[in-house]
């Protein structure tokens, strides 16, 4: 039901008129004095002013966050993991609170943030409060009289540049293995979504030491900047694209750091024909996999935005997932009901609709949608109808990231047709695979060159499951224990229990 | 006759222009990848590091125009323009404190245009 402009001004959560930097434990203005206006994409409104902050501002969070470390970087696994557990309770008892404003920031469906985002967000720093408390070092007797000792030392103070398209979850998967290793953090927002992540610390604050979480609003050529390039920094992590992926690894090559990036893909979901071999429950779960490019309005760096499709099964297979694809409920985001919400900003809605110009000038051809969607709802946001092109590999929409509801489809013969279509592509993020064929599932998943591949599922995202990319698609993998080295130090220790000298001296 | 594989509108020169006045000379490089990717990033020359395997596909309003050599296989047919427009993206590139995005509006060369398009340009040619 689509509600009136009226009514869904009075469901706005409540929201502060301006939202300052968070440094050492308080709300601080910026330095300058600077703010710039947050709109919601739902329906091009304002939402509030936020800090436009600088170098000042920068140095004043890494200070702060220096000050915090003397105490947080010795702190035990024990009270850590204390504290991330209590976050995640803490963010369970305002999950619709919070879901709300996650929403109106960033344009999803309200389903998608209550049911996907806040509980992932929950979940990943109860994962990693219990990783720190499972763990344990290694140690070698390495004679009868040698012990050597690999320990872990946070890395001190690291700083997060946050994307925009899950502007809590992405947040959360930096800060929950950044804190749970021991490390203080400055956190820059996306300036199109910073609101959530405010009122995330808002509710948690409490819990943390002051100066452990610092967050730093502004533009990336002014606030970014100086923080990717501070020397007190000794890590930096990025969601984003390639050429700011390669401007962070620049900036870290100054400060000889180390980075992780997370730079995006142009995933396959690929069909075999045996998924038609029987009209039940998996046919039924194939055709949404397909349908899944919808997602976030595609706005996932893993988004299946390349639909391979077995030659053989083509027409039946795709009728039925335009079936499902038509059928996808657009409208208000703050119903339950609505599946698609409005892309995060006008930018990327303009963008999107200049790849679907693109696509129609490579003579692909639009199956369903194409073009914008006139919400009645919203008139004023920025909404797009899901859209299937069919077309072939070589086509720029099927080698570059739209990063909307965009899914681009072709044919293959066999399977090595379909291997080689897959890894023909600059990025390596993610791939489906769909098959009833275990065999050929063990040849594919093996064969594709990506750093997760879902086998007869989608999108799913589970803390205690690396993810990261393969070619341009990044560094580093997230979500699983193994991010916690990537932000601490190994020391390694040995200890001699010989009370006789070597003899060389 | 040689064909130029990238153009500015008049919107976009004028936000040049203003950026200039206050950073300089500037160049432009293309994005690819997820969020704010595929699109074009404005930064003052020197400021990233043009690579060596880039290619420079011609010049606009004083801006050289740089790309991935591999990310060009899929722009060799097609013309690109650089307009702008309200937006707040999330990247370094300069306009962004302005509200406004830099994008790339993209066409494809006609039969007669790609026999004179101009040759790109790699970094050390340069």
């Amino acid at each position: 039901m689509a509600a009136n402009p009226d009514e869904t001004a009075s469901q706005r959560p409540t929201l502060r008129e301006k939202y300052d930097n968070y440094i050492g434990g308080e709300w601080v203005a910026p330095v300058d004095g600077g703010y710039f206006e947050d709109t919601s994409p739902i329906d091009g409104s304002v939402l509030a002013k936020i800090s436009q902050s600088n170098q000042k501002d920068v140095d004043l969070a890494v200070k702060a966050a220096w000050k915090a470390a003397e105490s947080w970087n010795k702190s035990s696994a024990t009270e850590r993991s204390n504290i991330l557990l209590k976050i995640a309770d803490r963010i369970e008892e305002n999950l619709d609170m919070l879901a709300a404003i996650e929403t109106w920031g960033n344009g999803k469906p309200i389903r998608e943030s209550s049911l996907v985002d806040l509980p992932l967000a929950i979940d990943h720093f109860r994962y990693f409060g219990g990783a720190i408390r499972s763990e344990s070092g290694e140690s070698s007797d390495l004679d009868s009289t040698r012990v050597t000792m690999e320990v872990h030392e946070p890395l001190g103070v690291v700083g997060q540049i946050i994307p925009w398209n899950f502007p809590i979850l992405m947040a959360v998967w930096k800060l929950a293995p950044a804190l749970a290793a021991g490390n203080c953090v400055v956190l820059k927002p996306a300036e199109q979504t910073p609101i959530s992540i405010h009122a995330l610390i808002e509710v948690i604050a409490d819990l943390l030491p002051p100066g452990t979480v610092n967050i730093i609003n502004g533009f990336g050529p002014e606030a970014g900047k100086p923080l990717a390039t501070h020397p007190d920094i000794k890590k930096v992590a990025f969601t984003g694209e390639t050429t700011t992926g390669r401007l962070i690894m620049q900036y870290a090559s100054e400060n000889l750091i180390p980075v992780t990036l997370e730079l995006g893909g142009k995933s396959p979901n690929v069909f075999f024909d045996s998924v038609m071999a029987e009209d039940d429950a998996f046919l039924d779960k194939a055709i949404e996999g397909f349908v899944m490019f919808a997602v976030n309005q595609g706005e996932v760096c893993t988004c299946p935005s390349r639909a391979l499709i077995q030659e053989n099964i083509y027409d039946e297979f795709m009728e039925r997932c335009l079936k499902r694809t038509e059928a996808i409920v657009m409208g208000d985001p703050l119903e339950m009901t609505t599946m698609m919400g409005a892309q995060a900003s006008n930018d990327q809605y303009e963008k999107i609709l200049n790849y679907m110009d693109v696509g129609k000038q490579e003579g692909a051809e639009v199956l369903t949608g194409g073009e914008k969607f006139d919400n009645p709802a919203h008139p004023n946001g920025y909404y797009i109808k899901p859209t299937i092109f069919k077309g072939n590999n070589k086509m720029r929409i099927f080698q570059e990231e739209i990063f909307g509801p965009v899914v681009s489809v072709t044919t293959f013969k066999d399977e090595a047709e379909a291997l080689a279509i897959a890894n023909d592509t600059l990025y390596g993020l993610g791939a489906g695979v769909w098959t009833r064929d275990i065999h050929q599932m063990q040849a594919m998943t093996r064969g594709i060159e990506a750093g997760r591949i879902w086998c007869n599922c989608y999108h799913d995202y589970p803390a205690h499951a690396s993810f990261g990319g393969y070619k341009k698609s990044g560094i580093g993998r997230e979500t699983h224990k193994m991010m916690l080295n990537h932000y601490r130090h190994t020391k390694n220790i040995i200890v001699s229990y010989d009370k006789n000298k070597l003899g060389f001296f | 006759m040689t064909v130029e594989r990238v153009s500015i509108t008049l919107k976009a020169r004028q936000v040049v222009d203003k950026l200039r006045a206050k950073h300089g000379e500037l160049i432009f490089h293309q994005s690819g990848g997820c969020c704010d990717g595929s699109a074009p990033m404005c930064f003052q020359k020197d400021e990233f590091l043009i690579g060596s395997r880039d290619v420079c596909l011609g010049e606009i309003h004083g801006c050289r125009f740089y790309m991935a050599s591999d990310q060009f296989e899929y722009y060799k047919n097609m013309h690109i323009s650089i307009d702008v427009s309200k937006g707040c993206g999330s990247s370094f590139s300069l306009e962004i404190p302005l509200g406004l995005r830099f994008m790339t509006i993209s066409r494809i060369f006609t039969d007669e245009e790609i026999k004179h398009v101009h040759p790109v340009e790699f970094r050390q040619a340069i």
